[in-house]
């Protein structure tokens, strides 16, 4: 093999095949309407946390459902648990519960 | 020979009306406003091509030659059924029929009950059908100072798909209506900047997707995220809020005008109408059909049949469609009594 001096970047890809699904699945047990965002970004657009640092409850809930899990355990701390989301879903998803979910999986989920 | 009424004169009654007069049946048409041709006619020019609705509108109108007759300003407020005739009641009269079609059409959303978007409260913010009264009018949106908007939001899904205020639904046109719009503004108003804040683009229909694209072609910008709220700026300018979902960052903008998408509501006065049928309203309040693929026309009543607006959002294009299977369903239903 020629050495060009520089290795190939680790693979930025979503690998459903081998994404971890659990929280996922974890959370939507307890809270179904975790699968019923429709990705609109009210909640994010009101949210108090997300003015100041780059933090988006529906980003959080993207990356879970993608298999980002550490990320997104780590990214849950920055909610304050104000619920301006919850008054604006149009989808009624019960965010600061799925906020309090994520928080409690830290324990048993987070690689 | 036997009569047929049908409730509501927009393009649904009418067409359907013309149709039932052609096979033969003496055709009655309801219309609680002082004329006829529904929404219809208080649209400018019409997606996918544009073409004015006054076309439209006034081809349906002139089938009215007296079979069908229309009585005007005529709202029918209940309906009954007693040995296999029907009993319509209007303000203090009462007219007969061997078979009723509800063709009652929608109600615009009312916008003011999006309190956040400031409808009603800040000079800028108007609806969808108000700026087809614009283009009517001057053929151009105006401010309420009279000058032209420089700057504009167009604002997706506005009493539609938001169950905080019971329209869980899609209601269909809005999608492409504002894509439409966003285009006629900019043709008007060239200089004009023009977005539009949708979650998803529903183009569903012919020649609806080459209307998004002449739009991008245009400049028009999409912005994927839903409006959060508006406020108002010094001017009359108005501050609107989003997640711009794709960069994962809140943003806000200043414009000139913003435009509401507003959806299409069941309309006022039809579940009474249908009550006393015993009938009720399917969940999302509009008239309930009993067979979505084979009979989209048929109610739970034998001879009375549902077409229109007024079993769900839709286009004109549904709407005749609609009107034609509830005359052939009328027709069978009458000739097997
Ligand atoms: C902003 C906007 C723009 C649109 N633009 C387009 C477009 O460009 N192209 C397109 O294909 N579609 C368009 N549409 C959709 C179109 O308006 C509808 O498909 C159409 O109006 C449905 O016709 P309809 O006759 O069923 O209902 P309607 O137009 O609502 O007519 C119903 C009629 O019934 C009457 N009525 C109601 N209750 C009673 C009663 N109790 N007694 C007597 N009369 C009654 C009403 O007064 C009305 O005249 C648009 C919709 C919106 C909201
Ligand atoms: S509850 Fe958390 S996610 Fe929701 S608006 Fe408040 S800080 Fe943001
Ligand atoms: S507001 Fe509700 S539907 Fe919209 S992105 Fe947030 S959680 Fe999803
Ligand atoms: S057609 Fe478009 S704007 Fe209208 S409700 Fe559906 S998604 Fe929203």
């Amino acid at each position: 093999m020629i050495d060009f001096g520089f290795a190939p970047m680790e693979v930025s890809v979503h690998n459903m095949d081998t994404a971890d699904l659990s929280l996922a699945h974890w959370i939507n047990l307890h809270d179904e309407t975790f699968n019923h965002c429709i990705a609109c970004g009210s909640c994010a657009a009101t949210c108090t946390a997300g003015q100041f640092t780059n933090f988006s409850f529906r980003e959080v809930c993207h990356a879970i459902r993608r298999g980002e899990i550490k990320s997104a355990i780590d990214e849950s701390e920055k909610c304050m648990l104000c619920g301006k989301c919850t008054l604006v879903c149009p989808r009624n998803v019960n965010t600061r519960n799925i906020i309090m979910l994520i928080r409690k999986a830290n324990l048993t989920f987070r690689p | 020979m036997k009569k047929v009424a049908v409730i509501g004169g927009g393009v649904t009654g009418l067409e359907a009306a013309s149709q039932l007069a052609q096979m033969g049946y003496t055709v009655t048409v309801f219309e609680k406003n002082s004329a006829a041709g529904g929404h219809v006619s208080k649209w400018d020019r019409l997606f996918p091509n544009r073409r004015h609705s006054i076309e439209v509108v006034n081809e349906l109108k002139s089938y009215l030659n007296g079979n069908p007759a229309i009585y005007l300003s005529t709202a029918i407020n209940k309906v009954t059924k007693k040995d296999n005739r029907f009993q319509l009641e209007a303000y203090n009269q009462v007219f007969e029929a061997d078979a009723v079609l509800i063709a009652t059409g929608f109600e615009l959303f009312p916008a003011e009950r999006k309190e956040e978007y400031g409808y009603g409260i800040y000079d800028n913010v108007i609806t969808s059908a108000e700026l087809e009264g614009m283009f009517k009018e001057n053929g151009y949106p105006v401010k309420r100072n009279g000058d032209k908007p420089k700057r504009l939001a167009f604002i997706h899904c506005v009493g539609s798909r938001d169950e905080k205020v019971k329209r869980p639904y899609c209601s269909k046109v809005c999608c492409v209506t504002a894509v439409k719009q966003a285009i006629e503004v900019k043709e008007a108003i060239p200089e004009a900047e023009i977005f539009c804040l949708y979650m998803d683009l529903r183009m569903f229909g012919p020649g609806y997707e080459d209307l998004y694209k002449e739009a991008q072609q245009k400049g028009i910008n999409f912005i994927r995220g839903r409006l959060s709220e508006a406020s108002e700026l010094e001017g009359s300018r108005v501050l609107i809020k989003t997640e711009d979902t794709l960069s994962s960052k809140p943003l806000k903008m200043s414009v000139d005008m913003v435009v509401l998408m507003v959806g299409m509501s069941p309309a006022q006065g039809t579940d009474e109408l249908i009550a006393a049928l015993g009938l009720q309203p399917n969940k999302d309040g509009f008239v309930e059909i009993t067979d979505y693929h084979l009979n989209p026309v048929k109610t739970k009543v034998d001879g009375v049949f549902a077409a229109g607006a007024c079993t769900g959002p839709n286009n004109i294009t549904d709407s005749i469609n609609a009107a034609r299977s509830a005359a052939v369903e009328i027709h069978k239903y009458l000739n097997n009594k």
